[in-house]
């Protein structure tokens, strides 16, 4: 197919057959903002805002404060890597190091199993599916601290609500010191932790469930899948882009877990619940020590950078696979 | 008082005139300034007229202190001053961080109130406040050394002491009766003998050892000090890791294991009061607050033969150690804040508060819970009316501050916000070696001290 020119013009072919639209350089705003570019800039400048003011400008200032010996009321002087190499030195932050892994992990492979589980039980037809759906996210929709000061009750080291059901059915004879014992506190706050996050888990892989084809089951079961093989085969590759989102969610907030411990042992007892966060909190802000206290924050920093680059890669090669 | 400008020159009748106003502020200011100058010119000063201070504090283990100040302290206090002001109480635990915000900010409360030698770590974020505390002290019989020590550096008064939480040992006088102990016990084995025998009886002795503010550095500070060990010198060099320390230790292992309620790792200031009142334990240390609420509900808290708990609780001291007996009473005080924009309205409020009979309402309703910071509280009739209360009245005079034999200075404040003393004895109980326990707290206290 040939393009005639159009009569008059002195362009090549291309150009006179597909003229470019006439901007009138007066036109002011109006004209401007008929421009993509501009306006693309423009859209995006209120995000850019938000993003620099409560995001980009707070780590930034947290990074500065990690190299000073900032303190309460006092903006402290540069002192390099120092603050870094105390913590590094820290007996403490270990524990904190290994609490927080722990925690993270051992949470996220309970939340992981239940949240599936749940969304899969979810997925079925029953009576009362809708209300069984908004009721599971209670735990979710009811504030932290509220929820974790009701926990707090139930494993008080006297009036535990726990102890008693399990004494009252002969399944104890000395009180279980939830909050007391150091292992199991982390256990505790761990329980606590994945009663609260499976609701996130199962609604968001539910969502996920629904856009997989039931066609795919059906076939399956036809050819005689058992109900493991329709799981294994076929739902959890289709799942599995959804699943690693959530993962990731998941691990970047527990990974900075503080309301929970906070109301639940303060760190304590001699520092075996503390995670990054609280212990971050107790050094920067409770003690004052705010350049430490920094320094000991941005240690969330390069792990939860690995995670998210590690899982969005991962994302990526799925999608494009 | 309101004060306006007014172009056409008119005011209303309550208003005062520049001439009157001048006068008024100058006789204030001429006399002795602060609450003199208040009570001598009759009128409010002039930086006073139409601004509101905020003042934080916590929310006092005695609610009707908290109830008296809303009510009927600060309002009169509003009245003198000619000023608005707000009172907010938050927990004890939270009082630091709202402290570091307020500075790290540059705006919040004119008044916060601290507990220990918390100030020490505020210093720069605060202003001096000799000219109220040493007014204060001279009418009153002088601070306690305690009080004095922690709200001062260098000579310098950082906060106003206000008053100190006498800290004994709250205990069921007919519970230790049947073990044989018609006194409580003088020394710490004749106590975990007596403890032993409570708690095979399943009454224990409650005694935090958490994260907490006050009941947990109130016993492992004078535990320690009891078996001679101490946290530096006099010098300041860290002498923690000592021979008297690691017997402290290696005997709480014991005792701890022997006499106590071992859900105490997890308790807060608060726990130890509920445990009691419920009939769980059989002594714990505590400020009066066990027994004053014992006296507000004196139905709803009974013993196991039905009488009144009231009846059934006496108050002592810690128990001797081999090198002697000790106490930390908790000191309380008042910062004003640098950032604040009415510095010497706080001050005023603080003087007027501080003032024998502005202070006394509030002293009356904590019924002992608090003593004043000075020592002519001793000489109140309240102690005449309650013998159990006694041991409270000069129990100011027997604390030590941490950070003994040093000052109580923003090291201390440290090592006492990190929880170090205490958590050298909760990990020994949790299992760890004694001599493990004290090596890491020596060398957690060489990094602060250097």
């Amino acid at each position: 197919m040939t393009v005639k020119p159009i009569a008059g013009s002195r362009g090549d072919a291309a150009t006179a057959a597909f003229p470019r639209p006439r901007v009138s350089p007066a036109r002011g705003l109006g004209g401007l903002l008929e421009d993509e570019r501009p306006l693309a800039y423009l859209l995006l400048a209120p995000t850019a805002l938000i993003l620099t003011l409560f995001i980009a400008y707070p780590f930034l200032r947290g990074v500065w404060l990690s190299v000073t010996s900032a303190t309460v009321g006092d903006p402290g002087l540069y002192v390099g890597l120092k603050n870094f190499e105390r913590t590094w030195n820290d007996t403490i932050f270990h524990r904190v190091a290994i609490n927080t892994f722990v925690y993270t992990g051992v949470t996220t492979v309970f939340k992981l199993a239940f949240g599936m589980w749940l969304a899969l039980l979810l997925n079925r037809e029953f009576r009362a599916k809708r209300f069984a759906r908004a009721i599971i996210l209670l735990p979710f929709i009811i504030p932290t601290v509220l929820s974790t000061l009701a926990w707090q009750w139930m494993f008080d080291p006297t009036f535990s609500v726990i102890n008693w059901c399990l004494w009252q059915l002969g399944l104890i004879t000395q009180r279980i010191n939830w909050l007391g014992d150091e292992y199991l506190a982390l256990v505790s706050i761990m329980i606590v932790n994945v009663w609260r996050g499976v609701p996130f888990y199962a609604i968001s892989l539910l969502a996920g469930l629904q856009t997989v084809n039931p066609e795919l089951q059906e076939a399956a079961a036809i050819d005689g899948a058992t109900a493991w093989q329709r799981f294994w085969k076929i739902t959890w590759p289709l799942l599995l882009p959804v699943t690693m989102v959530v993962v990731l969610f998941s691990v970047i907030q527990t990974f900075a877990d503080f309301q929970l411990v906070y109301v639940l042992t303060r760190g304590g007892p001699a520092n075996a619940t503390h995670l990054f966060a609280t212990y971050a909190y107790q050094i920067g802000v409770g003690t004052g020590l705010i350049g430490q206290g920094a320094a000991i924050s941005l240690a969330l920093f390069p792990v939860l950078l690995i995670v998210v680059i590690f899982q969005l890669w991962y994302i990526r090669r799925t999608e494009t696979v | 008082m309101t004060i306006e400008n007014r172009e056409d020159g008119a005011s209303n009748s309550r208003q005062v005139d520049r001439r009157t106003f001048i006068k008024t502020t100058a006789v204030a200011a001429g006399v002795a300034g602060g609450i003199e100058g208040i009570l001598a010119a009759r009128q409010a000063p002039a930086h006073a007229q139409g601004v509101t201070i905020n003042m934080v504090r916590w929310a006092d283990f005695v609610p009707a202190s908290d109830k008296l100040l809303r009510e009927e302290v600060l309002p009169k206090a509003e009245k003198a001053l000619k000023a608005t002001i707000k009172l907010e109480t938050i927990n004890a635990n939270d009082i630091q961080s709202k402290i570091t915000a307020a500075i790290e900010g540059g705006g919040g409360p004119d008044i916060i109130m601290t507990q220990h030698n918390w100030q020490h770590l505020y210093e720069k974020g605060v202003v001096e406040v000799g000219d109220v505390a040493e007014k204060i002290a001279k009418s009153q019989g002088g601070f306690y050394k305690q009080s004095r020590d922690v709200a001062t550096s260098g000579g310098r008064f950082i906060a106003v002491p206000w008053s100190v939480v006498g800290l004994m040992i709250a205990y069921r006088k007919s519970w230790l009766a049947e073990e044989g102990a018609m006194k409580f016990p003088t020394n710490w084995e004749e106590y975990r003998a007596l403890g032993k025998k409570l708690k095979a009886k399943g009454r224990p002795i409650g005694q935090t050892m958490g994260h907490t503010f006050g009941d947990a550095p109130a016993f492992s500070y004078p535990y320690l000090w009891s078996w001679g060990g101490a946290e530096v010198d006099a010098k300041g060099k860290v002498v923690l890791n000592s021979k008297e320390t690691l017997e402290s230790v290696k005997f709480m292992t014991a005792f701890w294991k022997d006499a106590h309620d071992e859900g105490g790792l997890a308790w807060d200031d608060s726990n130890n009061n509920r445990a009691f009142l419920s009939g769980s334990i059989c002594a714990t240390l505590n400020g009066a607050s066990i027994y004053i609420e014992s006296l507000r509900s004196p139905d709803k808290y009974k013993t196991d033969k039905g009488e009144q708990m009231k009846t059934d609780i006496l108050h002592s001291p810690l128990p001797r150690g081999p090198k002697g007996q000790f106490a930390y009473h908790v000191p309380f005080s008042h910062m004003v804040m640098k950032y604040g924009k009415n510095q010497k309205l706080a001050k005023d409020l603080l003087l007027w508060l501080g003032t024998k009979e502005n202070f006394e309402p509030w002293f009356l309703s904590q019924k002992g819970f608090s003593v004043g910071a000075t020592t002519d509280w001793e000489k109140h009739s309240v102690w005449k009316e309650d013998p159990i209360m006694l041991p409270y009245k000069d129990a100011a005079r027997l604390g030590r501050a941490p950070g003994f034999a040093g000052p109580p200075n923003a090291k201390a404040a440290e090592v006492q916000t990190k929880y170090i003393i205490t958590d050298m004895y909760a990990k020994a109980i949790q299992g760890m070696a004694a001599d493990e326990s004290v090596k890491w707290a020596g060398s957690e206290l060489k990094k602060i001290y250097g």
